[in-house]
């Protein structure tokens, strides 16, 4: 299989503290990895060095095509600040314009993909529902027409309409666009629903695989010294 | 007052409502009083040689805001507390090395005759601020959202940090004639503090800070004028008449 992304022992360490220890994987074109584990593994540190944010040891070796997306943690966002979801849109797009690259998709084509109206796209950021600034994020993300999108608990704090919402549009950009999708949940039957394959990261060792391989109770008992409950929505 | 320090003023009102307005955004109000205060042992050393104390007051906020900027990237502590500590050293230096009617000239504005180096200085540093508001605007939205995603999206952010402050720095120094290093502060943050409040959108809001900005320029000088007093308080008081006048509209 053709893959887009390899990465061979990789370890990433602050001071005294080993946040990843000597991590190997590889991910698929067009896959959608799920990075799990417990709180303070190093999953948002591991999406950070395969952006190159933080200095790692080993390799990573990205195919040479590729470009990023990335969709944040929940942003904290004063209610007051003036900029518009519009003016966000517009400035990723005038970006886009002076690195010289082809003039990218519409910003109105990307805001009805994400399923933006029109008004709330005039409003301020700061006001806009959790929901939608998440697909404000995501519209932004796409407007640099990326290959590979990387998200960070891309629907921690929203409610369960919203997130099966956005956890929908995901996946459909990963199956019609072709796009690689790696991204860090707390949500197993997300994780089972929506992931190719499943990077589990524990305070021992990794362990990767295919999501009905890797959520076994006895292995999520082993990785996060708990019985974890999740439904299965079987399609 | 003559059509040279008219010019000179309404530049830096304009580029001192646009560097406001991102200041205000990126929470850095109390900042720009503190950054301020750096100028003053600038000022102090060029009065001593004898050299106009705008370029000395320019040249040590420069070095204030490179320090700033190298310290917030190789510790954890944020850049208020960073400005925090280097206000009140400069504070020290600065009242050591400046003496009395000079120091307060310093601080609250009210210089001697504008000489042509200092206004070339002025409408040159002026538009220069200016521009990178204009060219930087969009990089500097992105990354005020969020520098993490800003740097998905090509910036290099830590760079486009180093060139904000170096400007927010020089706007300082420009305003050090009319205004002093003191009130300058305040023309920086009050107009764009007030924009925040009526805007509902970022072109609104840089269209009014430096609408604000100018107004309370051109109203400071004639008051000043007129009642026979320095500028920059009068310059501060009717910016401050508009933020209250902002309490009327929501």
């Amino acid at each position: 299989m053709d893959h887009i992304l390899e990465v061979e022992r990789l370890s990433v360490r602050f001071g005294d503290n080993l946040v990843l220890n000597d991590l190997s994987f590889q991910v698929a074109k067009g896959s959608s990895l799920a990075v799990i584990g417990p709180n303070g593994v190093g999953k948002t540190v591991l999406l950070q060095a395969l952006l190159g944010w933080v200095p790692s040891s080993g390799s990573i070796r990205w195919a040479p095509e590729v470009t990023f997306g990335y969709v944040p943690q929940k942003l904290d966002i004063d209610r007051d600040v003036p900029i518009t979801g519009m003016d966000f849109l517009a400035a990723r797009a005038s970006l886009t314009r002076e690195a010289g690259r082809h003039t990218g998709p519409a910003t109105a084509n990307i805001l009805d993909l994400v399923g933006i109206p029109r008004e709330a796209s005039q409003k301020m950021i700061g006001t806009l529902s959790g929901g939608q600034f998440q697909r404000l994020l995501l519209a932004f993300a796409l407007l640099g027409d990326p290959n590979v999108l990387m998200l960070d608990e891309p629907t921690a704090g929203i409610d369960q309409p919203g997130q099966k919402q956005l956890n929908e549009l995901i996946r459909r950009l990963q199956q019609e666009r072709g796009i690689t999708v790696l991204f860090i949940s707390h949500e197993l039957s997300v994780v089972y629903e929506h992931s190719t394959e499943v990077l589990c990261l524990g305070h021992g060792k990794a362990r990767i695989g295919s999501p009905r391989k890797i959520l076994t109770p006895s292995l999520l008992n082993e990785i996060y010294g708990t019985a974890m409950d999740y439904h299965i929505h079987e399609h | 007052m003559s059509i040279e320090s008219l010019l000179l003023s309404l530049a830096m009102a304009v580029a001192a409502g646009l560097v406001g307005c991102f200041a205000v955004m990126r929470r850095m109000a109390l900042a720009a009083d503190a950054l301020s205060h750096v100028a003053l042992p600038g000022i102090g050393i060029a009065l001593a040689l004898h050299i106009n104390p705008v370029f000395g007051a320019a040249a040590m906020l420069f070095f204030g805001a490179l320090l700033v900027w190298a310290l917030e990237g190789k510790s954890h502590v944020g850049a208020e507390a960073i400005i925090g500590v280097l206000f009140s050293v400069a504070l020290a230096i600065g009242s050591m090395t400046t003496s009395g009617e000079e120091l307060i000239e310093a601080l609250f504005g009210g210089m001697g005759v504008l000489r042509w180096p200092e206004l070339v200085f002025g409408i040159l540093a002026s538009t220069a601020v200016v521009l990178f508001m204009v060219i930087q605007r969009n990089k500097l939205v992105v990354m005020l959202v969020s520098p993490e995603v800003a740097r998905t999206a090509g910036i290099d952010v830590r760079r486009l940090n180093l060139l904000f402050l170096e400007t927010f720095a020089l706007t300082i120094a420009l305003g050090m004639r009319y205004m002093g290093v003191l009130l300058m502060g305040a023309l920086i943050i009050i107009p764009a503090v007030t924009a925040k409040r009526l805007a509902r959108n970022l072109t609104a809001m840089l269209q009014s800070a430096v609408a604000i900005s100018v107004f309370a320029t051109l109203g400071g000088t004639l008051l000043a004028a007129w009642l026979h007093r320095e500028t920059g308080p009068l310059i501060v008081i009717v910016a401050a008449a508009c933020f209250l006048a902002s309490f009327l509209r929501r």
